[in-house]
């Protein structure tokens, strides 16, 4: 082994430098792959587990809707890849990178580790469900895998499912496979000019509710509801008559094809809110977002998932308030500065029972509880 | 040959012990423990295997369940969760010494929420019938078993059941937004609801699959679609396979995803003929029915778009369905595939392995040499979209070894499954039956990494024995009792 090291940043040249590293590790470690999101989750004192080296994809079967990459590799990379050939990531990652104020890079490995899913989560999954497989050390620095590389596979636990949101503190990925999807021949949105916020969620549910494949629905308070119809041209047109129809609603403008993208990446990107200090990402009931609204009391929002994901912003951080204004989902704590990261739990405290299974869980990956410790505390 | 746990002569010899503490949770008629009604646990769809429980308790509250759990935690009882027990892969089958906790009196809707396009149901409710419950306002849940009119959602959880339409719509994990689940320590746990996404690990999908190897999962809660305005097929013949596989391929790198997309070769297309007659043609060597679905206007386009890359990839007669009644009658001979084979022979062993699409010539020239060397025939049928072969081996058990050869066939095939780059098994579980093929995918870390995962939620390895994982037990000799296609467990059903 021939591992570089710069003052506490370990630069391992591939997956097997990442097993013997953790393996021989005697403190903490941070897995960073862009390090892009270093700044979500409870601050971490640990040394950088860097793995930009691994990086790359390793097979790309475009007919089997499936591609393997290295952890590391970039997603614009990967994006651009799937781009050439008229496919996508239909979980569309957001980029958080103007709201954290965060230049690095997104790596593919990253965003399966944080469950990130963008617009079109309410009707195609989240990033979660688009993990097949994967290769992995854990914290024991054992070099494993789950899953698989085809698009149908019951064998043996779903730990994509288990690694996907657990932000690098079961195992280190070091090979993802992911479900891959057509890239829509028209991407085209709708804007309904705002009336009241009641007015909007009512508009995103029937929208969703209807049968004409709206595959994301979301409210941006400056412009109004945001509603997207995608898929063959000539099927496009006709659902957009027959949505507006059925809501007896007209479009006061409509966006196609990368201003589409460019408002949903916007949209579930929280970019508006890059100004407030602090951003909660709060996922509730759809019907209960009205309520929740209310109580949040926010100072800026946005709204995504047909009701179903708040952004919320503000001046300090108010867990108490955030939280107290749901009676079920989650706030995680997507920004806010590092001593009030320290200070609040992050990501949604969990109920006695299931923090227990959890913990477990986590021992039973790294015993040593060196990876990314405390992050998700 | 499966072997099964022996089972614990300490735990036998209490079985009246065990009955009484179960019927002191329960109400009256909730134990079953006389041999003649226990007969009708002793297996599930894999009737290959049978194994007598201890007792059969039919709790009807989350409570009870809770109570049952804690008890058995108390007094080291092994548990095997149940719902309809039409699991193929054997992961419903008692052991000895174990109870059975079925979950047959879970089966009530519990909130239908159209406003959240979802529904919750306890755990024993079928699949179906959460479709028809909801099909009033022009719903349906997606995730499509064959065995959808008996399995339940509580089973559909532990499988994470697949179907002919998970392609577009996603198998059981894609769908399912919560669920309670009661652990091994008879503690009750909420995980996810109405929102999405978990808010910490996401232990609902970790539970989603599990086979019944972590808890008992007693209340579900799916999303519900609105049901497509309009559905058309495709039935498109082929000279020989490597043309309809290149096909598909030409199908999905246009960029469609069809609602189902399935293949049939010669054997299965001339057994589904002879069994339901309608029309498929026999002269071709694979035959594909490619469904699309949606809005009218958007099936009738692509509808057009997949006749011209079929034309383009060398078919031979296309017929596209016009009316509904004619889509159901081209996917009447695939649904009967199963009971159409059943005829050709008195038994039949189904595989389920998925390989990558582009393995499919090797695979079946492969099984071709293997029916030789085997001696059995096999007619296949396959989810083609996504890759998920069912190779239907055909043997009589009656024949003295023929079951043992059509076991060894099934998982030479399932070998070569994973040889090619695919899995063991794409929708019907990994449970007792290819157990053993466990090995043969994962190497020792994999395992154990998925052993310890089982640990944390049931350190006693008293969950479900004996499935999923391979133990290191000795086969002790076992006799073996087998089922004629004319007995077989829900006969009725259809299998695809």
């Amino acid at each position: 082994m021939n591992v570089r090291t710069e003052t506490s940043r370990l630069v391992p040249r591939d997956a097997a430098d990442v097993a013997a590293i953790v393996a021989a590790a005697t403190g903490a470690l941070e897995p960073v792959g862009g390090g892009s999101k270093r700044q979500i989750g409870k601050p971490v004192a640990a040394d950088v587990l860097d793995l930009r080296a691994l990086a790359g994809i390793v097979s790309y079967e475009p007919a089997e809707l499936v591609l393997t990459a290295q952890a590391a590799t970039p997603l614009a990379a990967l994006e651009s890849v799937l781009a050439a050939h008229s496919q996508r990531l239909v979980f569309e990652p957001p980029d958080f990178g103007a709201l954290l104020g965060m230049a690095e890079p997104q790596t593919i490995g990253g965003v399966l580790a944080a469950n990130l899913a963008g617009s079109r989560r309410v009707t195609a999954g989240a990033a979660r469900d688009h993990f097949l497989g994967f290769r992995a050390v854990n914290g024991r620095g054992e070099s494993f895998k789950a899953g698989g590389k085809v698009v149908k596979n019951v064998t043996g636990y779903d730990l994509p499912k288990l690694l996907a949101g657990s932000w690098g503190t079961l195992a280190v990925l070091t090979e993802v496979t992911i479900r891959v999807a057509p890239a829509p021949e028209l991407d085209r949105t709708l804007v309904v000019a705002a009336g009241s916020v009641g007015e909007c969620l009512a508009l995103l549910g029937a929208a969703l509710r209807s049968p004409h494949d709206v595959s994301a629905a979301g409210v941006d308070p400056q412009r109004g509801s945001l509603l997207r119809l995608e898929g063959f041209a000539a099927s496009v047109e006709a659902r957009t008559r027959a949505l507006c129809d059925e809501l007896k609603c007209e479009p006061s403008d409509v966006l196609e094809g990368a201003a589409s993208r460019e408002c949903w990446q916007r949209l579930a990107g929280g970019a508006s809110l890059a100004q407030s200090p602090v951003v909660w990402r709060i996922s509730v009931p759809p019907t209960d977002a009205p309520r929740v609204l209310e109580r949040l009391e926010a100072e800026q929002y946005l709204v995504d998932w047909g009701g179903g994901l708040i952004l919320a912003a503000y001046e300090a951080v108010d867990a108490a308030r955030v939280r107290g204004a749901l009676t079920a989902g989650h706030a995680t704590l997507l920004k806010a500065p590092a001593e009030a990261r320290a200070s609040t739990p992050v990501f949604q405290p969990q109920p006695p029972a299931v923090a227990a299974a959890a913990a477990r869980l986590r021992h039973a990956f790294d015993p040593r509880g060196i990876l990314n410790p405390g992050r998700m505390d | 040959m499966i072997c099964l746990p022996d089972p614990d002569p300490s735990l036998l010899a209490r079985r009246g012990d065990i009955a009484r503490a179960l019927r002191a949770i329960v109400a009256e008629g909730g134990v079953v423990d006389d041999d003649v009604r226990l007969a009708a646990y002793e297996t599930d769809a894999l009737t290959a295997y049978r194994r007598r429980p201890l007792a059969v308790v039919l709790p009807e509250t989350t409570a009870e369940v809770a109570a049952i759990l804690q008890f058995a935690e108390r007094e080291g009882v092994k548990v095997v969760p149940r719902g309809a027990g039409t699991s193929l892969s054997g992961g419903a089958i008692p052991a000895e010494d174990a109870i059975v906790v079925g979950l047959g009196k879970f089966n009530r809707i519990l909130d239908i929420d159209y406003a959240n396009r979802c529904v919750v149901a306890q755990s024993g409710v079928t699949n179906l019938a959460i479709s028809h419950a909801v099909a009033p306002e022009g719903f349906y849940y997606a995730p499509d078993p064959s065995s959808q009119i008996a399995c339940t959602i509580g089973g559909n959880v532990a499988e994470n059941s697949g179907g002919v339409h998970c392609l577009k719509y996603g198998l059981t994990t894609n769908n399912v937004l919560g669920v309670e689940l009661v652990t091994p320590q008879g503690e009750v746990v909420r995980l996810g609801g109405k929102h999405l996404d978990s808010g910490h690990y996401d232990l609902l999908g970790l539970t989603v699959g599990s086979e019944g190897l972590i808890g008992v999962v007693t209340e579900v809660t799916v999303r519900i679609l609105r049901r497509p305005q309009t559905a058309r097929a495709l039935l498109i013949g082929f000279d020989d396979v490597e043309a309809a596989g290149a096909c598909v391929a030409a199908i999905i790198a246009d960029g469609i995803i069809p609602a189902g997309m399935e293949m049939m070769d010669r054997p299965a297309i001339h057994a589904a003929e002879a069994f339901v007659g309608v029309g498929y043609p026999l002269d071709v060597e694979a035959l594909l029915i490619v469904e699309l679905d949606g809005p009218a206007v958007e099936v009738d386009y692509l509808i057009e778009r997949v006749r011209a890359i079929a034309e383009r990839n060398a078919a031979r007669g296309i017929r596209v369905s016009t009316s509904e009644r004619e889509r159901l009658a081209f996917w009447a001979g695939r649904k009967a595939a199963f009971p159409a084979v059943g005829r050709l022979s008195p038994d039949y062993y189904c595989m389920d392995g998925t390989i990558p699409r582009r393995e499919l010539p090797r695979v079946l020239r492969a099984m071709a040499e293997m029916q030789q060397r085997f001696g059995l025939r096999v007619a296949n049928v396959f989810h083609a979209g996504d890759g998920n072969l069912h190779p239907l081996i055909l043997y009589d058990a009656n024949v003295p070894g023929e079951l043992e050869r059509a076991e060894a066939f099934g998982f030479e095939i399932l070998k070569l499954s994973v040889d090619v780059g695919g899995v063991l098994t794409g929708e019907h579980g990994v449970g007792l039956e290819k157990r053993d093929l466990m090995t043969y995918q994962f190497d020792a870390t994999d395992l154990t990494v998925q052993h310890r995962v089982k640990h944390a939620f049931d350190p006693d390895v008293r969950f479900n024995p004996g499935k999923v994982f391979p133990t290191l037990r000795r086969c002790a000799e076992q006799g073996r009792e087998h089922v004629h296609a004319g007995t077989e467990r829900f006969a009725h059903l259809p299998r695809f």
